[in-house]
């Protein structure tokens, strides 16, 4: 993975995967640390599950015995002397934590994570997004229930909504 | 952010205006990204935005775009599938280009581009 956007794509898919209907994902930027919180309400996991999920030679696939997508956020993570948790129950849901040292040089760059919301609510316009950046100076939320609610029928992955909304993540991360 | 919510407005004014004209007949073509791990390191997110992107400028209403997982063929990551009335071609190696051709020449002038397909990546 080049930059966290890209993690928090791979990372927003298991929860698609684990029936998740809302995804939160925070991103808090101070001058020593990105902190990335993706937090869902899908089917959870089991504690013997969640104490394996950072070893690359486990996975819940049943046709090959690698999974890759933790693991990988977790040593880019630990690289930069981070910190990973991951806490998660059966039937409640799952939440990641990530802190990078983005002073130390081995951290990899937050990305376009503006593309990584769009392409999320483009694949999955029915589970509801609601996405927190915030710094020590600015705070911008996008809350796709919210936005559905104005919408009134109309989809959310529709060419001009989705417009809107890319020109609203600039607008703001502009701010950044 | 109040100018912005009534910009949103207007925009949902007018796609209800335009929804009615649509023509709504079921879609016959699927698109399915592979969106694992190994797909999204490889770049599949440029991939997948190209494909929508083309797909909105040519107005094709009837296509689908769906993500799937690894499907274990991880070395032509980014790949992804076009499904027309139950045919299906896999697309090999993607990048966000070779995407738009696929789309215009598959999707709209249906001709397979047999040079990026899967079969003829295996045969290299």
């Amino acid at each position: 993975m080049r930059d966290i956007s890209m993690h928090v794509l791979d990372i927003a898919m298991n929860s698609i995967k684990a029936n998740a209907t809302v995804i939160k994902i925070m991103i808090i930027e101070s001058d020593e640390t990105i902190r990335l919180i993706i937090k869902d309400n899908g089917c959870g996991m089991d504690k013997e599950t969640l104490n394996s999920v950072v070893d690359p030679f486990f996975t819940t696939r049943k046709t090959r015995n690698v999974g890759l997508g933790i693991p990988l956020l977790y040593q880019n993570v630990k690289r930069t002397s981070g910190k990973f948790n991951i806490t998660s129950s059966l039937k409640l849901g799952t939440a990641i934590e990530a802190i990078f040292n983005r002073k130390h040089i081995d951290c990899i760059p937050l990305g376009d994570i503006n593309e990584t919301i769009i392409s999320l609510i483009l694949l999955e316009p029915l589970i509801d997004f609601i996405y927190t950046r915030k710094n020590s100076f600015k705070k911008y939320v996008l809350n796709t229930k919210k936005i559905k609610r104005v919408l009134n029928g109309v989809k959310i992955n529709e060419k001009e909504v989705i417009d809107w909304l890319k020109a609203d993540l600039l607008n703001f991360s502009m701010a950044f | 952010m109040k100018k912005s919510i009534a910009d949103l407005m207007k925009i949902r004014d007018e796609a209800l205006k335009n929804m009615q004209l649509r023509d709504q007949s079921e879609s016959n073509c699927r698109v399915v990204v592979g969106m694992g791990t190994c797909g999204i390191s490889a770049g599949a997110r440029p991939v997948l935005r190209a494909i929508i992107d083309e797909i909105n400028k040519r107005s094709l209403n009837n296509v689908q775009v769906v993500q799937t997982g690894c499907v274990g063929m991880c070395r032509f990551e980014p790949m992804f599938d076009v499904n027309i009335n139950d045919e299906k071609v896999t697309y090999v190696n993607m990048t966000s280009e070779k995407a738009r051709q696929v789309v215009v020449e598959h999707i709209v002038n249906k001709r397979v581009i047999r040079d990026y397909t899967i079969g003829k990546s295996e045969n290299e």
